[in-house]
């Protein structure tokens, strides 16, 4: 969306320019969360991917334990509860930023980072009790591509987590400044987009594991 | 052979007038609306699975999946605020490209290797079977 204009030389010398845009064209002034859109979308290219080698996998066992039989869906389900609690308490967080009502808008970020954590802490507890019954990722190529894409998404949470704190401490020393808000707003695509990835997991992985 | 005078908006206009965070609105009611239909979407098909409702798994599978696809479209106009005139429609835009990249390596994958293990190894496929 840059402004290219083309002067045309010689003539009389014209001030005649060759315009190669609509001027009246609205264009976004700061393009900083069209940005980090972009960045999502390739993000879900990569779990795209993990997705689908999920898809083709998933199914061989070679021998060992079976989605049936290892993957436990009270666990996921209290999970899947964390975490979209964790999406609706960053929504009021962000209702409280628009407000500029800096206390409330920190209370709801933290009360969000505790949820997070708990997320992680019980796949981090799911995880260590599969290998601790031998079926680490190494057991099977069912296991190795379900520990890549489940662990993948672990991971951008507790990045989302990391970010968060580095957000708190920004906020509580500078303010709800329009930097501080831009910033505020990309965590809240990043943390929503983990939501929507997770409702593949558990949908894909979890419930459609346990049904075959 | 660039010039910016034709746009006289760009002049002297401050930081937080434009950062793009000001065009976005939210409100409690969408944010509760995306909520309530995001936890029915979830608690659904849950209980259906943990409550043995489902046995076979061919309708059940695509039911599983119609749901989470419902599930995405909530989350991604409830709470990532998406329409097609944000940031210009590049937003919808970036968003569709990726969807057709995403089903062609979804459906392309479980496709093409569903059906080679199917033809190129007619020994092997009995034996698989018959493990545990």
């Amino acid at each position: 969306m840059t402004d290219m204009t083309m002067t045309v030389s010689g003539g009389s010398g014209a001030e005649e320019a060759l315009r190669f845009h609509v001027t009246e064209d609205h264009h976004p002034e700061n393009a900083t969360l069209l940005g980090f859109w972009l960045y999502l979308m390739s993000d879900c290219l990569i779990f795209a991917c993990l997705f689908a080698t999920y898809g083709v996998l998933g199914r061989e066992y070679a021998g060992g334990p079976s989605a049936k039989e290892v993957l436990e869906l009270p666990i996921v389900a209290v999970n899947t509860t964390l975490l979209l609690f964790s999406s609706i308490t960053y929504g009021f967080a962000v209702l409280e930023m628009q407000n500029n009502r800096r206390g409330p808008m920190m209370a709801w970020l933290i009360i969000t980072w505790l949820l997070g954590a708990g997320f992680i802490g019980l796949e981090l507890t799911e995880f260590t009790h599969l290998v601790s019954i031998g079926a680490g990722p190494g057991r099977s190529a069912f296991l190795s591509s379900f520990f890549t894409l489940v662990g993948t998404h672990g991971l951008h949470v507790t990045s989302g987590l990391i970010w968060m704190i580095v957000l708190l401490v920004q906020v509580g020393k500078k303010g709800l400044n329009a930097a501080n808000k831009r910033r505020l707003m990309c965590l809240s695509m990043f943390w929503h987009f983990l939501d929507v990835v997770w409702v593949g997991v558990f949908s894909f992985v979890y419930l459609m594991g346990v049904l075959a | 052979m660039s010039d910016h005078t034709q746009h006289v908006h760009d002049d002297g206009h401050h930081e937080h007038a434009h950062d793009g965070v000001e065009q976005i609105h939210v409100t409690l009611k969408g944010y509760m609306t995306g909520f309530v239909a995001a936890a029915f979407l979830t608690i659904l098909p849950f209980w259906l699975v943990m409550s043995g409702a489902f046995s076979k798994t061919g309708p059940a599978d695509a039911f599983i999946l119609l749901l989470a696809a419902v599930q995405i479209v909530v989350h991604m106009v409830y709470f990532l605020h998406l329409n097609a005139k944000s940031e210009g429609g590049w937003n919808m835009l970036a968003l569709v490209f990726t969807i057709v990249l995403v089903v062609i390596t979804l459906s392309g994958s479980i496709w093409i290797m569903y059906h080679l293990n199917q033809n190129m190894m007619p020994s092997m496929m009995k034996n698989v079977q018959n493990l545990p």
